[in-house]
C-alpha cells in the first residue's frame, strides 16, 4: 500500500524568547503513515505532536528533512488539494455563520456553485449542525466550533484528513459521534492521522499508532503488535470474606461493606481465590482480567524516556 | 477566485471595522466644514472649498489605509486563522494579494462616498461637475493603493501599533523628499550628490499623485506627468507588495 504520509529525519529549532534561547522540538522525525489507515499520533504537551503537524502544512519551515503527501514535496500547494485540516482549538472568523464560512472554505477549493452548495448541506447534516447553520460562529459553543472545523476539514472531500485534538471539548455524545465519522472515513477509503490525548479513543480506532516523546519518536507501530494479550492482572470482587482471608493470593484495594476488591497479579491464584470464596460461603461478585492497555504502554513509554 | 475568496472575507471584515465609520464621519466633517471655512476666509471660497475638501479626503484615506491595513495579516496571525487558511491549497502570495485588493476594494468605496459629499458640494457652488477634480481624486486613490502595500508589508512582520509607525513615517518621507530633489539640481558633482540621487531613487515621492494645486488653481497639467505618476505608483506597489510576500513566505506561523 502507498504511503499517504512519510516523513524522513524531521527537524525544527526554535528562538523563542526576550534573550532569544534556542530549542530543538523536533530532533529528526521519522515514520510514514499508509494509505487508508488510521494513524494516531500521540505523546505528552510538548511533545512536538503540533509542531510536526504545522511541518506537514507549510505553516513551519523545518530546518531538516523532507515530508511527502502522496509523493508529493509538502510545499506545494497542490499537495493540499487532497488534504483535510481541523487545528486544535479551531479559530474561525466568528461573524460569518457556518454556511457563509463553508462556502468560504469551499472557495479555497475553487468548487463550483452547485457543488458547494451540495457539500455544505451534506456536511452540515454531518456534523449535526443542520439547526445552526444560520448561527454566527461567535455564539457557538466550543463543541459546535469543533463541529464546524471538522465540516470545513471535509469540504474538499479529501484523501487525507489531519486532525489535531479533534475530540477535545467534545461531551461523550459528541465525542461518540466524531469517533463514528473517523471511522467511516477508513470505510469511504480516507487515510485519517490523527492527535489525542484521550488514549481509548486511539485505541478504539486506531489500526497503527507513533509515540513522540521530546522530540523524537519512540514507539510506532500497528496497535495490535503494540498491545499484547497478556493479562496484567485480574481485578475479583468478593462479598462475605474479610480482606485478610486473601493476605496471601492478592493485594486488597478497598472494602465497602461486605464487599472486597482485590488485585490478584499472579493467573494461577485466581483458582485458589474462588476455592476460598466457594469454601468459606462467601459470593463472586465479578471476576475481571486486566489486559495491556495502550495507556499502560503510553505510559511506561514516557515515564522511561 | 482563491484571491477573490481572501479579498471578499477581507472587505467583510474591514468594513464592520468601527474606525473606518470614525474616520468617515471626520473626513465627511472636513469636507463639509470647508464650506464653514470658506466663508470665515478672504479668498475664492471655492478654491479653498476644493482645496480643503481634496485634503480631507487624501489624509483619512491615509488613515484608513494605514489603521486597518496594519492590523489586516497581524490579526489573521493573533487569531491563528491563518492555520485554517494556509492549510488549503493557497500560496502565500494569494493570501497577501487577497488581502491587499480586499483594503483596496474598501478603500474604493470609502473614497468614492467620499468624493461624493466633495462633489456634491462643489456641485452646490458651481453648478457644474469638474472632471479634473476627479482626476485628483483618481490620483489621491493611488496613492492610497501605495500606502495600503506598505502597511501590509509592515504588517506581515510587525505588531500593529510599530506598523502604524513604519506606514505613517514612510507617508511623510514620501511626501517630504522631493525637497532631495531640489537639493540634487543645487548640488556640485561628487559623492555628496550620488548619495542624494541614491536616497532620492530610493525613497517614495508621494507629490508624484499631488495634483491638488493644479486642479484647484486650474493649472496647465503636461499629459505626459499623467503616465508617468501612474506608471510610478503602479511600479512601486508592485515592488512593496513584492517584498510583502518575500517576507510573509520566510514565516513560520508557531
Amino acid at each position: 500500500m502507498a504511503d499517504a504520509i512519510r516523513i524522513d529525519n524531521l527537524q525544527k529549532k526554535f528562538r523563542l524568547g526576550f534573550i532569544p534561547k534556542t530549542r530543538q522540538i523536533l530532533k529528526g522525525i521519522t515514520f510514514s503513515v499508509r494509505e487508508g489507515e488510521i494513524f494516531g499520533y500521540l505523546g505528552p504537551n510538548g511533545a512536538g505532536k503540533t509542531t510536526t503537524i504545522k511541518c506537514l502544512l507549510g505553516l513551519i519551515r523545518p530546518d531538516a528533512g523532507t515530508i511527502e503527501i502522496f509523493g508529493r514535496s509538502h510545499f506545494s500547494p497542490r499537495s493540499r488539494q487532497t488534504l483535510g485540516f481541523l487545528p486544535e482549538n479551531p479559530y474561525f472568523y466568528d461573524y460569518l455563520t457556518a454556511t457563509e464560512f463553508l462556502a468560504f472554505t469551499a472557495d479555497l477549493f475553487g468548487l463550483g456553485r452547485v457543488e458547494k452548495e451540495e457539500r455544505i448541506a451534506r456536511l452540515l447534516k454531518l456534523v449535526g449542525l443542520e439547526r445552526a447553520a444560520g448561527l454566527p460562529l461567535r455564539k457557538f459553543s466550543r463543541g459546535m466550533l469543533q463541529r464546524a472545523g471538522l465540516a470545513q476539514a471535509l469540504i474538499n472531500d479529501p484523501k487525507l484528513v489531519i486532525l489535531d485534538e479533534p475530540l477535545g471539548g467534545m461531551d461523550p455524545i459528541g465525542r461518540k459521534e466524531i469517533r463514528d465519522i473517523i471511522v467511516r472515513f477508513k470505510d469511504e477509503g480516507k487515510t485519517v492521522f490523527f492527535t489525542s490525548h484521550i488514549l481509548q479513543d486511539i485505541e478504539m480506532i486506531c489500526d497503527r499508532v507513533a509515540i513522540i516523546v521530546g522530540g523524537r519518536i519512540v514507539k510506532e507501530g500497528a496497535l495490535r503488535d503494540l498491545v499484547s494479550e497478556r493479562i496484567l492482572f485480574t481485578e475479583v470482587t468478593v462479598s462475605g470474606l474479610s480482606p485478610d482471608a486473601f493476605r496471601d493470593l492478592g493485594e486488597s484495594i478497598s472494602a465497602q461493606g461486605d464487599r472486597v476488591l482485590l488485585k490478584v497479579y499472579d493467573e494461577s491464584k485466581v483458582d485458589a481465590v474462588l476455592d476460598l470464596v466457594h469454601g468459606q460461603k462467601g459470593r463472586l461478585v465479578s471476576l475481571s482480567p486486566r489486559t495491556e492497555t495502550l495507556e499502560d504502554i503510553f505510559v511506561e513509554t514516557v515515564t522511561r524516556t | 477566485m482563491k484571491i477573490g475568496a481572501i479579498a471578499g472575507i477581507t472587505f467583510k471584515e474591514a468594513k464592520r471595522d468601527r474606525i473606518l465609520y470614525l474616520l468617515f464621519f471626520f473626513a465627511a466633517l472636513g469636507i463639509g466644514g470647508a464650506r464653514v471655512l470658506a466663508i470665515l476666509t478672504v479668498g475664492d471660497r471655492v478654491k479653498i472649498i476644493k482645496d480643503v475638501g481634496l485634503a480631507s479626503i487624501s489624509l483619512f484615506g491615509v488613515l484608513m489605509a494605514i489603521l486597518i491595513g496594519t492590523g489586516l495579516v497581524y490579526k489573521e496571525i493573533d487569531k491563528k486563522t491563518i492555520f485554517t487558511l494556509l492549510s488549503k491549497p493557497l500560496h502565500r502570495a494569494e493570501f497577501i494579494l487577497g488581502k491587499f485588493l480586499g483594503l483596496v476594494l474598501t478603500l474604493f468605496v470609502m473614497t468614492l462616498f467620499m468624493s461624493l459629499i466633495f462633489l456634491a458640494i462643489v456641485f452646490a457652488h458651481t453648478l457644474k461637475i469638474e472632471g479634473t477634480l476627479l482626476v485628483a481624486v483618481g490620483y489621491i486613490f493611488l496613492e492610497l493603493v501605495l500606502v495600503t502595500a506598505v502597511a501590509i508589508l509592515f504588517s506581515s512582520f510587525s505588531t500593529p501599533i510599530l506598523s502604524s509607525l513604519f506606514a505613517l513615517a514612510f507617508y511623510l518621507i514620501g511626501h517630504l523628499s522631493w525637497g532631495l530633489e531640489l537639493i540634487l539640481k543645487k548640488m556640485a558633482p561628487g559623492a555628496g550628490k550620488t548619495l542624494v540621487r541614491f536616497l532620492y531613487t530610493v525613497l517614495p515621492d508621494l507629490e508624484n499623485f499631488n495634483f491638488r494645486t493644479e486642479v484647484v488653481h486650474g493649472l496647465p497639467i503636461p499629459p505626459g506627468i499623467y503616465l508617468s505618476s501612474f506608471l510610478y505608483g503602479v511600479c512601486y506597489t508592485a515592488f512593496i507588495l513584492g517584498l510583502a510576500v518575500l517576507v510573509f513566505r520566510r514565516r513560520d506561523f508557531i
